[in-house]
């Protein structure tokens, strides 16, 4: 037992808490506390990747009750990942938000790190039960945070998002329910013991709870048909709750990951390999409709939207093939599209603060301050999010296509993949030359009214898009120990015995 | 080492101009000129040893498990392009010097135009042709930036995204082409794959991989039907046409055609695929340009024309035309690029580069015009200068090439080809130099100063020299080229202006006439030119973008139509679909478990669930009433709860149906009463039967998993928590157990979710206060005629009786919640229910005014209470919310439990109270914002409108 486990759920709450509690009135205390914690939180999912980096899963039994009794958080090498990716997405967008978005509303501090403190329950829970309050303390805070700000279009945009996503969760329950039913239990790693024993006469049942499980995440990944809320709410919530965003599907993708590979993987008898049928096709539509909007956008925000969608398709099809190759590329393009997304969403951000009433839309508007150096973050943004090199998309669509090889459905990835890349790169370039170039064919505007609010905005999406160029430079290393990741997640054995092993002793 | 400096040292210099032009133009241009400069010397330094015929390899992991390596390679094939990219890249910086205007930024032309030479010398160097895909598309990327350089001008634009656009998707078609090749080759490394040819040519994958990597070639190095965009890249300032644009870029196709010439050439497939392109881009591109009156269009055309030939030579497969297309790369870098800069100056001079309004410079740029006079000629092909050397070999592998069995087709093509050239050539010379004097340019035009005139110079002494003394000034390079080219192949050839009478001879005589004839007749061979068909590749490239565009418009937009109501559909539709599908895949047993007989409060229960339900269906649009309705759901299931035993949850399933009813009621004030009126079956009948069929068969679906569910005995979890209740978690009451003590993990949860519900609530109505909502809330009127008795004295009094009995059964239900029915949630909303009822009756104002409780605090405080629950047993090294409890003895009262658990029910008991009151108190704000009274003073009172207004009635 560690009590590190624990800390990047038990750090964001208490901190969320005490600033509605004492820092509600005080902007720089808000700040400091926010900056602070989530700066710790950085450091501890640190530790905790260096942790889990031996190989061994450890898992921590709340209330010492044991396993499956109990709950449990187990911390194996995915998870520790994902904590890291959430702390670094949350740290730059934290940096940037404090640039001024933050006083936009109330709350935005203790709803940012309610958020952190979901997204990292979600990743840390070893209790399917205990996901499902996870996945409602996200959702909710996420709401709250999308809406931060007001305006009609965003609140119809949250109301969509928020409802959507409480089918989803009824749906949650529904599929715990049947699970429960045939295996009672809510524990991940003892349904895995159980999976296996289910008699035939059940595995209706079994399925059927786990295929609505299976769309349940599916909603949180944005993956078609089930991506609807996506882009009305990524365009329309405020640039950096649009960023920090980008590790929300991702909650999605882990699950699926987790879940499926650890209960419905290879020993699972009738019910093996479960997901792939349903995932692999929707996968790849989704690449294709999200690429296809990015080429439909009609702002910058919706653009990145739907270029979200799309990369969400490569990766979840990616998942689908349910390799260890396969899993290791996607993890490593799961971590670039993350950062790539998010450093996009705040560039887009960038550009509507400065285009006054135009926002990001595509229409016509004069040239905006500090044209050349957003300018230039787009385009390396830009880069990244289609792919192109020499940045990490490049390096991850490489490891893709190599890492789908062996499957079945090869051609179909290959072709998909690089037709929409050139989609995407087609939508892009237009988006950016109407955007920074085309300006100049006006007369030069008047000076406009923005005024730029210093430095802060720009370290946060220079620190994403230079996180990028640790990743394609340290690509190597980076991926040899995403094959352990992957490694690890296909020998589930280390993570059941871990979960149901030591926890028994506890108490 | 230095083989990898030599390639990084243009991107490092890439970093220096944007920030040197601070210091000024010269100074700008001088770091850009250090750079490349140093990287010559460096490759210089490698000469000796690649003349030697040593290959020089460096190369450090970067992704071993992709075979993605940091490789170079220096041969002679290298070493020839990136002098080539290096030593022009060094004529273009001084020309760019005087040749950019002061408007335009220079610092960032000369960091593109680096960062471009970088990639291009990457891409010459790569051993690793992964690494060469990553520099392939950075020269497509860097392109892109230097066509669109001048922002404001629509072509350039335009000319940036087309070549981005056709040159990426070559890009991307060759990525699959070099994965499929490194996987037959089993190595990503050029120097690995050069070894395997038959492997290569035997595998099943070699037309797959051979069709996708020349996609990528064709594409960059413009060949026809992909060559349009490279015309309109010439939107670029001209030392980036004379630079990318002909000199180095669209050579980046052909230097991979011949790096993979020994592996890929030779077969069937190759031949007619490469040559027969090659001949027709040749051809075609040679044609055009004789019509084109931009000179840089001129000049285009035949560059595509001349890149063509190479290819066409390529394509032929002997090591003979091999060398010939080695040789007439370096020829054609030399005068064309000479000629790009001439096309400049002649623009900057003269201010215009149309044929048409141009002529007679010749008295008027003397320079200017010789330079263009030796270099047109050597386009032309005549002799003594390299163009002639060249093109004499070319005709003479065409005149030995077989196409189809056809032997003299490719000859005459050729040989058309060539008529083409010499007539363009000699029309940019005569067209423009020649004929008389005119006045009417935009400027006076002047030779250049030297600086401008002085690259192009030095371009065409080579030009000359080559041509005069090509063994000696060329052979030793060509001959270490062509070697690496064709992978060692002995040959007999050597470089020389005259061989005799040969048919090549007489073939370019017959060029030089015809081409001659044509300029002459111009006139007469431009009308039957004008009088053919053009179709437009702009246009059609255009209207395919566009087309697409709008397709992927219908698509997204026609499906993301923001109508929620879809979105649910297509969701709902998913979940019913695959829970079917996977429910009827596998197999399934109807559970064991003997049905209870049903007891008629149950059916009747039934019944008004049925019934509650189609009244919601039916009455949806009066909310007022649905909310009621449903309310029964809620009922029922409470109901259900007690027929099963369920105190617990029956308790919390009332209290919280109570409370969210009068949220909704209380928010319901402030939205219409009616919803909007929707399409009727008969307007919309498609969208009702799809909703229709969808709730049938989705309720059949929950009918029958639930009936399925109910129907079998599974196991759980239960025993467990019946035997370790008391125990373990010191109390009685197994469900209050496992909400604050088995899975106090998931209440904790719980709790902060409703905290946060609240904040959100807040934060979202304190938004809606200001701006253009809050406008019209300000201006909004009660839609429902209003009690005149505002807080009418029967419900003041009654509350207030009920006030302290409430909260001594609060406090009941809370503390005897761990062993009886109850627990801090149920006390919680039980609590909160008996304040609403006090700010229901004297008006939230007056009742705040009295309870001096800050909510937002009490739900932080609530939150951290539970969690300092938790922590306190990790202070004693326990997990986080291990519980501890004991029993106690104290006079008067007797023994008595205290367990942990009852903090962090507290906790649960004030996050509950604070989250409910703010979300009442957010709706009470919004209702003072709209009401025009003040805040009343007694606790009971009447309307003031209402009551004056029968003083005066």
């Amino acid at each position: 037992m560690n009590h590190l486990l624990i800390l990047p759920i038990l750090l964001p709450a208490v901190v969320g808490a005490l600033l509605v509690l004492a820092a509600r009135h005080d902007g720089v205390l808000a700040r400091t506390f926010a900056v602070a914690s989530t700066v710790l939180l950085l450091a501890i999912a640190v530790a905790l990747l260096v942790l889990a980096s031996d190989g061994q899963v450890r898992s921590y039994a709340l209330g010492a009750w044991p396993a499956p009794f109990g709950i449990v958080l187990a911390l194996d090498r995915l998870a520790a990942l994902m904590l890291v990716l959430n702390a670094v997405l949350g740290l730059g967008v934290l940096l940037y938000a404090i640039g001024g978005w933050d006083q936009r509303g109330k709350h935005f501090h203790p709803l940012f790190q309610f958020e952190l403190m979901g997204i990292n329950g979600a990743f840390l829970t070893g209790d399917f039960f205990n996901l499902f309050v996870f996945f409602e303390i996200l959702l909710i805070a996420s709401y709250g945070l999308m809406v931060h700000g007001g305006g009609g279009l965003r609140v119809k945009a949250g109301v969509q998002y928020v409802v959507t996503n409480l089918v989803g969760s009824s749906v949650f329950l529904i599929a715990v329910g049947m699970i429960y039913n045939v295996t009672g239990t809510l524990n991940m790693a003892d349904l895995a013991r159980i999976v296996p024993q289910v008699p035939a006469a059940d595995q209706a049942l079994l399925q059927t709870g786990a295929v609505l499980l299976l769309l349940v995440f599916a909603v949180k990944a944005a993956l078609v048909p089930l991506h609807f809320w996506l882009p009305g709410t990524y365009a329309n919530a405020p640039g950096p709750v649009a960023a920090l965003f980008a590790i929300m599907t991702k909650v999605g993708a882990y699950s699926i990951l987790r879940l499926y590979v650890l209960a419905f993987g290879a020993d699972a008898g009738a019910a093996a390999w479960l997901a792939a049928p349903w995932l692999l096709p929707a996968g790849l539509l989704t690449l294709v409709l999200g690429m296809t909007g990015v080429l439909a956008a009609r702002s910058l925000g919706q653009m990145a939207s739907f270029a979200v969608i799309g990369s969400m398709g490569m990766l979840l099809a990616t998942v689908a093939v349910f390799t260890p190759q396969a899993t290791s590329a996607a993890l490593y393009y799961l971590i670039h599209s993350t950062l790539a997304a998010g450093a996009l969403f705040l560039v887009a951000d960038l550009v509507a603060e400065r285009r006054g009433a135009q926002r990001d839309r595509f229409a016509a508007a004069p040239r905006i301050a500090q044209g050349g150096l957003v300018g230039g973050l787009f385009f390396v943004a830009a880069i990244a999010m289609t792919g192109m090199p020499p940045l990490s998309g490049f390096i991850g669509k490489l490891l893709v296509l190599d890492g789908v090889r062996a499957s079945a459905h090869a051609a179909w990835f290959w072709a998909l993949i690089l037709t929409t890349s050139l989609i995407a790169i087609v939508g892009f370039a237009r988006a950016g030359s109407f955007v920074f170039w085309k300006p100049h064919a006006l007369p030069a505007a008047p000076a406009s009214a923005y005024r730029p609010d210093g430095a802060l905005s720009f370290v946060a999406v220079g620190g994403l898009l230079a996180c990028l160029v640790l990743l394609t430079v340290f690509a190597g290393p980076v991926h040899a120990w995403l094959e352990l990741v992957a490694a690890q997640l296909y020998a589930p054995a280390g993570y059941i015995d871990a979960v149901l092993g030591t926890a028994q002793g506890v108490r | 080492m230095s083989l990898a400096l030599i390639v990084l040292l243009p991107f490092i210099g890439a970093l220096f101009p944007a920030l040197m032009i601070r210091a000024g133009r010269s100074a700008c241009a001088t770091t850009a000129f250090v750079f490349p400069l140093l990287a010559l010397v460096l490759l210089l330094a490698q000469a000796p040893a690649v003349f030697r015929g040593e290959v020089l390899v460096a190369a450090w992991d970067w992704v071993p498990a992709l075979g993605l390596q940091a490789g170079f390679f220096l041969d002679g094939l290298g070493m020839f392009f990136a002098g080539l990219i290096l030593g022009i890249g060094l004529l273009v910086i001084v020309y760019a010097r005087f040749y950019l205007a002061k408007s335009d930024p220079m610092g960032v032309f000369y960091s593109y135009l680096l960062l471009f030479q970088g990639a291009m010398v990457g891409v010459v160097l790569s051993d690793n042709i992964l690494l060469l895909l990553v520099f392939w598309e950075l020269t497509s990327l860097s392109s892109f930036l230097l066509i669109g350089y001048w922002k404001h001008l629509p072509e350039g634009r335009q000319g940036a995204r087309m070549a981005l656009t056709v040159t990426g998707a070559g890009g991307l078609a060759m990525i699959a082409g070099m994965l499929i090749l490194g996987d037959i080759a089993g190595s990503w490394n050029l120097s690995d794959i050069l070894r395997n040819k038959e492997a290569i040519q035997a595998s099943p994958l070699y037309v797959p991989a051979l069709v996708l990597i020349l996609a990528g070639c064709f594409t960059k190095s413009a060949q026809f039907p992909f060559h349009f965009w490279l015309p309109h890249a010439m939107a670029a300032p001209t030392p980036v046409s004379a630079y990318l644009h002909s000199a180095t870029m669209v050579k980046a196709g052909l230097f991979l055609m011949a790096r993979m010439w020994p592996v890929l050439a030779g077969t069937t497939e190759w031949f007619y695929l490469v040559a027969t392109t090659g001949l027709v881009t040749m051809l075609v591109a040679a044609g055009i340009a004789l019509f084109k009156d931009d000179l840089k269009g001129l000049l285009a055309y035949s560059t595509v024309s001349h890149l063509g030939l190479v290819t066409m030579l390529l394509g032929f497969g002997t090591p003979l035309a091999a060398v010939a297309a080695v040789f007439h790369i370096l020829n054609h870098a030399t005068f064309k690029a000479a000629l790009f800069m001439n096309a400049g100056i002649v623009d900057h001079e003269a201010g215009t580069r149309d044929i048409r309004r141009l002529g007679g410079l010749l008295q008027l740029m003397p320079i200017t015009a010789t330079l263009a006079m030796v270099a047109g000629a050597s386009m032309a092909g005549l002799p003594p200068l390299n163009g002639f050397l060249s093109k004499e070999m070319m005709l003479h592998e065409a005149v030995d090439t077989r196409w189809l069995g056809n032997g003299w087709i490719v000859a005459a093509l050729a040989t058309l080809a060539a008529c083409f050239s010499v007539a363009y050539s000699f029309r940019y010379i005569v067209h423009v130099f020649f004929g008389a004097r005119r006045d009417d340019y935009p400027h006076a035009p002047h030779d250049p100063p030297a600086g401008m005139w002085l690259p192009p110079a030095l371009l065409v002494v080579l030009v000359v020299a080559i041509g005069l003394f090509p063994d000696s000034v060329a052979g030793p390079l060509v001959a270490v080229v062509a070697r690496a080219v064709t992978g060692g192949a002995v040959m007999d050839y050597h470089l020389a202006l005259w061989h005799g009478f040969t048919p090549a001879l007489g073939l370019s005589a017959i060029a030089v006439a015809v081409g001659l004839g044509a300029l002459v007749a111009y006139r007469r061979v431009r009308a039957l030119w004008q009088a053919g068909p053009h179709p437009e590749a702009k246009a059609m490239f255009d209207a395919f973008i566009a087309g697409a565009a709008a397709l992927a418009r219908a698509v997204t937009h026609g499906l993301h139509n923001g109508s929620l109501q879809r979105y649910l559909a297509f969701a709902l539709t998913a979940f019913t679909l695959a829970g079917f599908a996977a429910f009827l895949a596998a197999p399934h047993a109807a559970g064991t478990r003997a049905l209870l007989p049903a007891h008629p409060a149950a059916i009747a229960a039934w019944v008004l669930l049925v019934g509650g339900c189609a009244l919601t269906v039916m009455l949806f649009r009066r909310r007022v009433l649905s909310v009621l309705v449903v309310g029964t759901v809620g009922l029922i299931v409470c109901l259900a709860f007690i027929y099963l035993s369920a105190p617990d949850l029956a308790l919390t399933q009332i209290s919280v149906e109570v409370a969210t009813v009068i949220l909704i009621l209380l928010a319901l004030y402030f939205l219409p009463k009616e919803g909007p009126q929707s399409s009727s079956v008969r307007a919309d009948p498609l969208r009702h039967l799809r909703d229709g069929v969808l709730a049938i068969v989705a309720g059949i679906g929950m009918a029958g998993a639930s009936w399925a569910m109910l129907t079998r005995d599974g196991s759980s979890l239960s025993s467990y928590y019946l035997d370790n209740s008391v125990s373990g978690g010191g109390g009685t009451n197994v469900v209050n157990v496992i909400l604050v003590d088995f899975r106090g993990f998931d209440t904790f949860g719980e709790i902060t979710v409703l905290g946060i519900a609240a904040l959100a609530i807040y934060a979202l109505l304190d938004g809606a206060l200001f701006g253009r909502t809050g406008r019209r809330l300000g201006a909004w009127s009660p839609d429902r005629p209003q009690s005149a008795d505002r807080h009418p004295m029967i419900m003041v009094v009654a509350t207030r009786v009920m006030l302290p009995l409430a909260m001594l059964v609060g406090a009941y239900i809370f503390l005897r919640g761990h062993n009886q029915p109850g627990g801090g949630f149920i006390a919680a909303l039980v609590v909160s229910i008996a304040l609403i009822m006090q700010y229901m009756a004297s008006g939230f104002g007056w009742a705040a005014q009295r309870v001096k409780v800050n909510y937002h605090a009490m739900i932080g405080l609530g939150v951290l209470v539970a969690a300092a629950t938790g922590i306190g047993a990790m202070v004693l090294d326990q997990p986080f919310l291990t519980s501890t409890f004991g029993h106690f003895h104290l006079p008067l009262v007797g023994e008595f439990e205290l367990a942990s658990a009852m903090a962090f029910d507290t906790g649960v008991f004030l996050t509950v109270v604070g989250a409910v009151m703010l979300a009442l108190a957010n709706l009470s704000r919004m209702g003072r914002w709209t009401s025009p009274y003040t805040i009343n003073t007694g606790a009971m009172d009447v309307d003031p409108r209402a009551a004056s207004g029968k003083e005066q009635g």
